[in-house]
Parts: structure tokens; sequence; C-alpha cells
């Protein structure tokens, strides 16, 4: 067994005084996606946070390729190869959707993605490259995030709750590029809280549950009453 | 024609009033950062130049050359040794401890340089004038002064609009935890445009004191001109700020032209009025 390209390990992460993480461990092996689900307030977006650097977790490593990458602010986590794509999008509203892209590929990564590719996988977004970010629905903002993310030639792509606030034929068109996006190499963590979407995705899913891992296994070796139980904690 | 005369003269100073506005006006769109000690630092760089000319002889605008680099450098310094500190979340911060820098600055220069007046030495350039019609006549000194004005927001127009530093600054100032996730050191960012600043201080310091005389005391007078000017003609607007500086150069010469004493006045009286009328400034940013 190869080392894995992440590996979190026991981290306990705070807002001031409030845990919002307790001993979380999770591992990514080279090329695979990896589902985290939960309810609103588990601490899955928490977990991205920390991994991506925003958030110094108290206790506990996050190794990173051999690295550890804890103590690493965010700026810098990126130039390794860890890209996020925070929730609710947040693409710079006074930027163009192309000037969205190039700070995504400021941090100079070499890789296979360039404008011309991610114009490829999302070619809505080529057509309104002039545009300013917030001129873009919803589903196609979230395309331009994930392809702002993808332009910094990540190893390790965080994707924090992509269908949020989407359409379900627009999620099922956002997921059915994840493939592609995968082929070129990347590993993938999405946070989800459409479980059926997450399942289908992700060949290993973590559980949380009020900050703690409460279940995990190979998607297709978990049950739905498994998975409700520890979702739910009933 | 004593009246267009007039008028042409506070345009011409307006473009002064311009650069010191766009350097306050960069600092708190980029950073949210209200920079009391920015007419200060005016004046600092116009003692800078005065330690250049002397020391190598060379004329005032030559100094420029080596006054822009300095003061840059010291902005760069000052946002990472100290403003960082102070920002994050809150407004009073900052504003207390570049009040603090301002009086440290004030209180510096005159131990150093003691109160008297001092000017920089143009030369001949300073009392050249031309005929630019029957009656009105132009100085080549502010005249320069306003070409470079135009120039400096051109050159920042198009540094935040056309460059990768500009587009940092705007990702910046949109969102600060979501530049870092694109690789943007937010502190590097800051102090960047911080030495922009500066480097702009540089050139309006130069100018004014080739213009004018000074001393330690000034920098105020110099930052409230600054803030009146982002104010009349909208934050976030960096041709608005140059229309703002020509209506407060006007409205200062105009009051000069009816009394010497009014001519502060004018300037205060006429920002209040449009700031009464339109507080969000005559060109404010469409919000995106």
């Amino acid at each position: 067994m190869p080392d894995p390209l992440l590996e979190v390990r026991t981290i306990d992460a705070f807002y001031g005084d409030f845990q919002a993480l307790f001993g979380v461990s999770l591992k990514v092996n080279a090329g695979e996606v990896v589902a985290v689900i939960g309810a609103n307030g588990a601490g899955k977006s928490t977990l991205l946070k920390s991994i991506a650097g925003l958030l110094r977790p108290k206790a506990g490593d996050i190794v990173f390729d051999g690295e550890p990458i804890g103590a690493t602010p965010a700026f810098a986590v990126v130039k390794r190869g860890i890209a996020l794509v925070p929730e609710g999008r947040r693409l710079f509203p006074s930027l163009t959707v192309e000037e969205n892209l190039l700070i995504g590929g400021q941090s100079r990564r070499p890789g296979p993605w360039t404008l011309d590719r991610v114009y490829d996988l999302f070619p809505v977004l080529a057509e309104r490259r002039h545009l300013p970010a917030p001129a873009l629905s919803g589903g196609q903002q979230q395309m331009a995030a994930i392809a702002r993310a993808l332009m910094s030639n990540p190893r390790l792509l965080l994707c924090d709750e992509i269908s949020l606030g989407l359409a379900p034929i627009v999620v099922r068109d956002i997921y059915a590029r994840l493939p592609a996006i995968v082929a070129e190499g990347l590993s993938l963590i999405v946070v989800e809280q459409d479980i059926a979407q997450a399942l289908k995705a992700a060949a290993h899913v973590y559980c949380l549950q009020e900050g703690r891992i409460a279940l995990q296994g190979p998607a297709r070796e978990l049950t739905r009453e498994s998975i409700s139980a520890a979702y739910f904690g009933v | 024609m004593q009246w267009l005369n007039v008028i042409l003269q506070g345009v011409l100073i307006g473009g002064l009033y311009a650069m010191f506005a766009a350097g306050l006006s960069l600092i708190f769109g980029v950073m949210r950062l209200v920079n009391i000690a920015h007419g200060d630092l005016i004046v600092l760089a116009a003692y800078v130049a005065l330690l250049v000319t002397q020391a190598l002889g060379v004329d005032p605008l030559t100094s420029l050359l080596l006054v822009v680099p300095i003061m840059a450098a010291i902005g760069y310094a000052l946002q990472r040794g100290l403003l960082n500190y102070t920002l994050g979340g809150d407004l009073l911060p900052p504003l207390l401890v570049t009040f603090g820098l301002s009086i440290i600055l004030q209180n510096g220069l005159l131990e150093l340089f003691t109160a008297d007046s001092r000017k920089l030495q143009a030369g001949a350039i300073e009392i050249q004038t031309f005929q630019v019609a029957q009656g009105i006549w132009i100085g080549v000194l502010p005249l320069i002064q306003f070409a470079v004005a135009v120039a400096v927001i051109a050159g920042l127009q198009a540094l935040f609009y056309k460059t990768a530093l500009g587009r940092a600054f705007r990702a910046t100032s949109d969102d600060q935890a979501v530049a870092q996730l694109m690789g943007l050191d937010t502190r590097h960012v800051f102090a960047m445009a911080m030495a922009l600043s500066l480097a702009i201080i540089a050139i309006a310091g130069v100018l004014l004191a080739v213009r004018t005389n000074f001393d330690p005391a000034i920098g105020p007078a110099r930052l409230i001109f600054g803030f009146e000017a982002v104010i009349i003609g909208g934050l976030g607007n960096m041709w608005g700020t140059l229309v703002g500086g020509v209506i407060l150069g006007v409205s200062q010469a105009i009051g000069a032209q009816i009394d010497p004493g009014w001519q502060l006045l004018a300037g205060h009286i006429v920002f209040l009025a449009i700031l009464a009328v339109r507080p969000q400034g005559l060109f404010p940013k469409v919000p995106g």
C-alpha cells in the first residue's frame, strides 16, 4: 500500500472557544474520490478549511505528500497543490469571469489546466469570459469556481457543497464533468449534503456528526440505514 | 480675464490635490485602512527630497528617481512591520495607529529639521510662464504638476485593470480569505499597495515642496485636502478623484480671489455642500 496523498491525523479545530472538530482523521489516496457527508454544522466545511490552511488545527497533523502542512498558511498550501472550491462559490465580484480564472492560475503551478482547457471543460464560460462574475447564473458561477480552482493545477481538489442552491439538472451537469477532472490524475474530496450524489461520485465515504467521524467505509459497502444513523445520530 | 486665470490656476493645483487623494483612496480601497498619517508622509517625502537634493546637488524633479523608490520601500516596510498587525475586522485600530504615527512623524521631523520653513529650489522653471491667449497665462510648473497628476491617475487606472498586480489588489479587496486560497499572500499584497501609495506620495510631496514652503506641521492640512478630493469625486473612482481635486482647487482659487482669507474656507464650504447634496460623491464606483 503506497502512502496516501493526504492524511489527516486526529485533528481538533476551534472557532474561538467553540470546538468544531474532535479528533477527525481521514485519508485520500492518489486518484481517489472521497466524499464527506453530514448535516449542517457537522464540521464538513471546517475540515476542508483546515486542510486548505484557512484554519490552523489546535491538535493533530495534516500530512500532504509526506510533508506536514497543518501550520502552513493558505496561500502556501495552494502552491503545494491543494485547491479549495469554497462553499457559496465566492467568485470575486469586481473581476470578470476570465480575471477570476487568471487569479486562480496565479500560483503558476505547471500542469494540464490552462485557460483553454478549462474553457473546453466548461464552454459556457468561454462565451461569457468578459462578463463580471455576478452576471453568471448560479450554475455557471459554480462552474467558474471549479475552473478557477483547477487553474492552480492542484493534485488534490476540495469541493465544498457544489450542489448548494442549484437545480438538480444543473447539479447533474456539474457532477458529469468530475470524471473528466479526475482523469487528469487529481484526487478529490467532495463535501455534500446530497447523499445520493456523494455516494455515486465517491469511492470512499466519511460521515461527520457534530465534529466527529460517525461512519466511514467504501461507498458501495455502506447501507442506507447505517448512513442515516450516522447522519442524524439516531 | 482675471477670473479665467483664477479658475485655470485652481484647475492646475487640483492635480496636486488629486495626487494627495489617489494614494489615500488606493489604500482604503484595497485594505479598508484610513491612513491618518498620509499628510505627514507627504511632508516626510518633501524632507527626503530636501536631503537628496542637498547631498547630490540635483534638482528636485531629478531627485524623484531616488525619492520614489525610497518612499516605496518605507511604505512596504511600514505595512509589513506595523500596519498589517492592525488590520482585521475593525476600522479603529489602524485609525489609532496611523494617528500615532502622524504625531511621531511630525515631532521626529521637528527634532531633525527644526520648525524652519524649507523649500525645494527648481530654478528658472519655477517662474516660467507662457501666454495661451490674450491675457491668459499659464505657469510651466503648475502645468507640469497637472500633467504628472493626469499621468499618475491614468497609470493607476491601467495598473488596476490591466496588470496581474491590479487584479490581485481588486481580488483582495473583494474577499481576503478567498484571495489567500488563490495563492495570494495578502500581507504582501497590502504591502505592495502601501508601497504604491507612498510612491505617489513621493511625487506629490516633491511637487508640493517645489511649489510652496513646507515645515513639519503642514501634513494634516494636506490630509484634509486629500480626503475632500476623494469624497467629492466618489470613493473608488480614480478619475472622479481627479475631478474632486480640481473642484477643490477651483473653489479655493475663487475664494482667495474674493478675499485672501477665504481660500481654505471656500474649499471646505464647497466640500460640505457636495457632501450634503451627494454624500456618495459625484462619481461613485458603480456597484459590481
